[in-house]
């Protein structure tokens, strides 16, 4: 049996391996490495706690058999799900963080003797405040990551969900939920406990149900914050530095990707945290319906493009993802190298449904990492560029971000696609994007509209190079 | 007068933040996806606490309530741990440089 300290010192231990292993992600040749880190970090932790409670009984046996029955399930996600689903995987992931830590916290209410924080009804204030919080923001993180989870799979609407005095609704709650903390503190009684539990759930659940689909990354981004400080309420009350260092990494790194991409989407960070976004007003989407000409051409003008230009950049957006067309693509750009043709990807920051979605299924498709560029690297690239070709991106290409500052995108960063020589546009219609706006470049004089499905089209291309 | 080891704690907890806040920072956003799942592995540690729970109980009491909740909290971190790592691992496996061959 370990002493206190001597396992207060293996957590501290592998607290820092998980600092090392968020650090090696500041590359990909050290990412493996960190990863490798992080996994001996959880591997540190989990034996030390066994030794230190150290009753080898009846007990291990279960609880064993529970650590491997999850570890199985885990194990078949990872390898099973495909690489255009890791925003659901994500999402679900999250909720099974903030269920853990809901988990945990009651156990501690219900039997605090095992955690020394006292006895039942006479549990320590301190301890009492750290378990509310992280019971709290485990119960928001859990039900909120539900409602991601079910729109990113589609099986609820993208849409979001609005109805009058919601976020009069919402202030209420969030201010009853600091009521009932406080007198749960004050009487220790379990029913208060339970209302706490409830009513964090139903805050978690509205909070998400406003915010649609293109939003997303946002939202990710948002609930891994929330996961992590849930993490850390919960290291509080067990007194475990381990928890405490790994809430906050956690804790911090959600609430950066949160800043990167609402700074992405131009909207603002506290807009955000408190959930009251997502109801962009949708009426300009009615406005300008005016007929204008667009230029549509097929694969095989596509193609003859290409051939022709000396240098190609590649926008793909969330429409790539939908249509798995990612290896498609890479063998139309394989073919376009052939023949001498400079390509490179640029990326917008809230391409996709989540933060870096984009450079992961490229990743899949074995494109090098060193032709793939963020938004600040290529945007002045595009000058030089032959031909843009836009595949399942809309939004993030629109110049109205930059010229007319009535549109509710003005002021997003965009790609600066329209000024290439060229512009292919792969799209199924003209319908407008998800920020409800008709995007100008359809109608450039330089644009040329493919429309088909991403991949068959991007197949279709590759036939004809 | 002693220090409350809360104080401590908080210490631990605060500088933390600031280390993740610039360790994060200098995570290149193509590898933003990885840094979500695996910012979703390690902070299932809280694991922890749930086998100091499922193991408070003897051979009696393993199935009361504080017991199965911890239990039950075991088996959701788990997946967490081990779904969150390999699929890290999966994807860090994908990013490749360019061959020099070409």
């Amino acid at each position: 049996m370990l002493t206190a300290n001597l396992s207060a010192i293996f957590y501290l231990i592998s607290g820092v391996l998980f600092i090392l292993a968020l650090r090696g992600l500041s590359s990909p040749e050290t990412s493996r490495q960190g990863n490798f880190f992080g996994i001996l970090g959880m591997a540190i932790a989990v034996t030390v706690t066994f030794l230190s409670v150290g009753s080898f009984s009846t007990g291990f046996v279960v609880v064993l058999i529970f650590l491997l029955i999850g570890g199985l399930i885990g194990a078949f996600i990872a390898y099973k799900i495909p690489m255009t689903a890791m925003p659901e995987l994500v999402a679900g992931f999250h909720s099974l963080v903030g269920l853990a830590a809901v988990f945990v916290a009651i156990a501690a209410f219900l039997n605090p003797e095992a955690f020394n924080l006292g006895s039942p009804g006479k549990i320590k204030l301190g301890s009492l405040i750290e378990m509310s919080i992280g019971a709290a923001v485990g119960a928001i993180t859990f039900s909120g990551s539900i409602i991601a989870f079910l729109k990113l799979q589609g099986i609820m609407s993208g849409s979001p969900i609005t109805f009058k005095g919601q976020h009069p609704l919402n202030a209420l709650i969030l201010i009853s939920i600091i009521v009932i903390t406080y007198l749960l503190c004050s009487t220790q009684s379990s029913n208060l406990f339970w209302i706490l539990l409830c009513i964090s759930f139903l805050i978690g659940f509205l909070l998400i149900i406003p915010i649609g689909g293109a939003d997303m990354p946002v939202v990710i981004s948002m609930l891994n914050s929330y996961s992590g400080w849930a993490a850390a309420g919960i290291g509080f009350t067990l007194e475990n530095t381990a928890l405490i260092i790994t809430g906050a990494l956690v804790g911090s790194s959600g609430a950066i990707l949160s800043y990167i991409m609402c700074k992405g989407m131009n909207r603002s960070f506290f807009n955000v945290i408190l959930g009251g976004f997502g109801a962009t007003d949708q009426s300009a989407s009615d406005k300008n319906k005016e007929q204008r000409p667009v230029k549509s051409g097929n694969a095989d003008d596509a193609a003859f493009l290409m051939k022709n230009a000396s240098s190609v950049i590649i926008v793909p957006g969330y429409g790539m993802a939908v249509a798995q067309a990612q290896h498609a693509l890479r063998e139309m750009v394989d073919t376009l190298k052939k023949n001498d043709i400079k390509v490179s990807y640029a990326i917008h920051p809230v391409a996709g449904r989540m933060p870096g979605h984009m450079n992961v299924l490229l990743a899949e498709a074995n494109v090098p990492y060193d032709e793939v560029f963020e938004l600040e690297e290529i945007n002045n690239d595009f000058v030089n560029a032959d031909v843009a070709f836009v595949i399942g991106a809309n939004d993030v290409t629109n110049p109205v971000a930059k010229t007319d500052p009535q549109s509710p995108i003005y002021g997003m960063p965009v790609l600066d696609v329209e000024k290439c020589k060229s512009v292919l546009f792969v799209k199924r219609s003209l319908s407008p994007g998800y920020a409800g706006i008709d995007n100008d470049l359809f109608y450039k004089e330089n644009t040329l509209m493919l429309f088909a499905d991403a991949k068959k089209m991007t197949e279709d291309i590759t036939k004809n190079l | 007068m002693e220090i409350d080891p809360f104080i401590f704690r908080l210490s631990i907890f605060i500088l933390s933040i600031f280390i993740g806040y610039y360790v994060v920072w200098s995570v290149t956003p193509s590898l933003h996806t990885p840094l979500m799942s695996v910012t979703n592995a390690i902070s299932s540690v809280i694991i922890v606490g749930a086998i100091i729970a499922g193991l408070a109980g003897n051979s009696d009491t393993i199935f009361n309530a504080s017991s199965i909740f911890g239990l039950l909290a075991i088996s959701l971190a788990a997946v967490n741990i081990f779904g969150g790592f390999l699929v890290t691992q999966r994807m860090l496996a994908m990013y490749k440089k360019k061959k020099k061959d070409k």
